[in-house]
């Protein structure tokens, strides 16, 4: 017999914090699958965001750094700057990205930051207890929105992939919900693009998972996933956003742009 | 027979997620409980485990290890790790 | 450069930095440190540095936690406003024991303030400034050459403590000329090695920059180190400067820029024979307290005048050394306002008359 599958050995072999159900463990092991698979292990360094995931830097084997909430884009553009040979990944929730830290991932990816982006979306905060997100849909209840979210009062989600794809500097930007084998397949595929587009050296690129919080969300696990797919995909349309190599050194990219992003992703209610 | 899937009892936190998505539904939940408070996912008949990966591609706690026989030609193989 | 050369506070601290072996610089436009990020942006890629015009002070503190973080020497600069921005920033660069470099050209606060010079960031600079309880190695230098000299220092003791070091200055520091003689370039290859930076495992061990303790026992046990490093730094680091002190009766206690007006509203009174000195703080943290203790202790300094450029900061220190043992008194200027040697020679002459 031959292993046909196993835990990555860019993975720490140890239980995670997380809870049942939680797609956290997914993503973590397709950043690690990805890392192996294209042979940077040994350059690779992840920034670990403050939330649900920042022990991400004791399950990842590789380098880790630990920043500040939000600024994991910046502390990546350190990095990079510093070490230009390393692979650098940032591992984000949506309160960590989209909210308090918005200023840092839009200019890493005006600057064509050569750095890779994994952007945990679930619309709601899940460390601090389940309160409201900025990807938290309407009518959605959180801790913090316990009559639902409604625009008056608590504004619109934000969709981070629909801001980021006029940006230049984006050399790949997709969104993938993790809700079954068929999707987390087309997630790993997505983060290899992402960071191939590092490695050649094109620009920025962020993955958007679409995950799950079922203890946030009082849901059984199961229900979690069913509820990514019927109320988070509508809003939340998947696809690849950007595949074009951006050139953060100049180069005839504003020609392409408007070729390049079409409403191939869904529509934009 | 050697096992064609192995689950780990104490990593897992009894999620389900594994169940819902093996296409011969031979994955159930344990009797006991473990370590962790947990009925963990489990495979008695593993005879009729086809080795697809599907469970351990869904387990967010890397509790599965899944094997194949060894084939003869390996070429079309494709290992769940891509 | 190995000559003398007239340059700005503002470009020298920069040249200074670069000499030091600092080839990083993430900044943040805000008056009146402008010439700092503007040198900076022209000399980095001479030297084969990295130049970053940041989105704010706040993404620019966090690019110097990452580069730092992988083992570069790296700087970024501003003033007050943007300070505050940056303190959460600083206080994770504690927490991680990381190195790195920042210079505040003070301007006068609370709030937007003015872009006048002032003195009144010592509480955020010396007391910690962010969150938690740490210090920084703060220096607050007097002339453009102090400026050069304690950039190269401050560069090379927060490699060494792996703490950051700030230069506290202000908008006269900034702007002013001054011939400046400079180090010679140091070469990268004799900087320490960061065993310990996360630059890719090639082949090692994980390494982890992390300031995340949950366990309270291990958190204290990693505060416990840091206050380690800060007592050696106490025992080590101070830095001060006397004039005048050895027959003075009266003794000014005055650092930065004030210092220098102090000096110059003393000299006139040192013709007329006055008794009177100057105590300048050059280490702000560690504050040369043992030193003006002992200068306090001859007995022979009867009065103590205090002179900053705010409300009165590091006066508090200077009580803390002289107890009750001496009168202390304050005089300040602030909101950007400078204090004219006129002015200080004034209260220097209304106290002596009071000791008569």
């Amino acid at each position: 017999m031959r292993v046909a599958f196993k835990r990555p050995d860019a993975l720490v072999d140890m239980p995670t914090h997380y809870c049942p159900g939680c797609t956290h463990g997914i993503a973590h092991r397709l950043v690690a699958e990805v890392i192996e698979e294209l042979g940077v292990f040994d350059r690779a360094v992840g920034v670990a965001p403050v939330g649900c995931a920042v022990l991400a830097y004791d399950y990842f084997a590789c380098d880790m750094v630990q920043a500040a909430h939000g600024r994991a884009p910046a502390v990546a553009t350190g990095i990079k700057r510093a070490r230009p040979d390393a692979v650098v990944f940032t591992y984000q929730g949506d309160g960590d990205l989209a909210s308090i830290g918005m200023a840092e991932v839009v200019h890493a990816a005006a600057r064509g930051e050569l750095v890779t982006v994994i952007f945990i979306n679930n619309a709601i905060y899940g460390m601090t207890g389940g309160q409201m997100a900025p990807t938290t849909l309407l009518g959605q209840q959180t801790t913090t929105s316990p009559f639902g979210r409604e625009p008056a009062r608590e504004g619109y989600p934000i969709r981070v992939c629909e801001l980021l794809e006029r940006v230049r500097g984006v050399a790949y930007l997709a969104r993938v919900p993790l809700t079954g084998p068929a999707q987390v397949a087309r997630a790993r595929t997505a983060v290899k693009r992402a960071f191939q587009a590092q490695l050649d050296g094109k620009g920025f690129g962020l993955v958007e998972l679409l995950s799950t919080c079922p203890t946030g969300w009082g849901m059984s696990p199961r229900e979690a996933l069913k509820w990514v797919e019927e109320v988070m995909v509508p809003y939340y349309p998947p696809g690849e956003f950007r595949t074009d190599a951006a050139d953060p050194g100049g180069g005839p990219l504003l020609a392409r742009v408007g070729s390049e992003v079409s409403g191939k992703h869904g529509e934009q209610a | 027979m050697d096992k064609r899937v192995v689950f780990d009892p104490e990593r897992c936190k009894g999620c389900e997620l594994c169940v819902d998505v093996c296409p011969e539904s031979i994955i159930f939940m344990a009797e006991e409980i473990n370590q962790r408070g947990f009925r963990p996912a489990t495979v008695t008949e593993q005879e009729r485990c086809t080795g697809c990966a599907l469970c351990a591609r869904m387990c967010p706690d890397l509790v599965i290890t899944v094997y194949r026989p060894e084939r003869r030609s390996a070429a079309g193989a494709r290992e769940g790790r891509g | 450069m190995e000559d003398v050369v007239l340059m700005k506070g503002n470009e020298a601290v920069g040249e200074a930095a670069i000499r030091a072996g600092c080839r990083f610089f993430f900044g943040y436009p805000i008056t009146p440190q402008n010439e700092i990020p503007e040198y900076m942006s022209r000399r980095l890629p001479e030297v084969g540095g990295v130049y970053i015009q940041a989105e704010s002070e706040v993404a620019a503190i966090n690019m110097v936690y990452g580069a730092a973080a992988a083992g570069a020497l790296a700087m970024t600069s501003s003033s007050s406003p943007g300070i505050s921005l940056k303190q959460e920033g600083i206080s994770y660069l504690v927490g991680s024991e990381l190195p790195a470099f920042i210079v505040n050209m003070i301007r006068g606060g609370p709030g937007l303030g003015t872009i006048q010079p002032a003195q009144s960031d010592y509480f955020q600079a010396v007391k910690g400034g962010g969150h938690g309880d740490y210090r920084l190695l703060v220096y607050g230098p007097a002339s453009i050459q102090e400026l050069v000299d304690l950039t190269v220092l401050a560069l090379d003791r927060a490699n060494h403590y792996r703490n950051p070091a700030l230069v506290l200055g202000d908008g006269i520091l900034g702007q002013m000329m001054e011939p400046v003689r400079f180090p010679p370039m140091r070469d990268l290859g004799t900087l320490p090695e960061k065993p310990w930076a996360t630059t890719g495992r090639r082949g090692g061990p994980k390494r982890l920059i992390n300031s995340l303790y949950l366990q309270a026992e291990k958190c204290e046990e990693h505060n416990r180190r840091l206050q380690a490093k800060y007592r050696e730094m106490q025992r080590t680091e101070k830095r001060w400067d006397c004039l005048w002190v050895e027959n003075a009766e009266l003794v000014v206690v005055a650092y930065g820029t004030t210092a220098r007006i102090c000096r110059t509203a003393l000299e006139p009174l040192r013709a007329e024979g006055e008794a009177v000195g100057l105590f300048r703080p050059i280490t702000l943290w560690p504050f040369p307290d043992d030193p003006l203790a002992d200068l306090l202790k001859t007995g022979r300094v009867r009065a103590v005048l205090v002179v900053e450029m705010s409300a009165g900061q590091m006066v508090e220190d200077v009580r803390l050394v002289a107890g009750d043992r001496v009168p202390i008194r304050f005089y300040g200027r602030t909101g950007g306002a400078v204090p004219s040697p006129e002015e200080i020679r004034e209260q220097v002459r209304e106290l002596v008359r009071e000791l008569r």
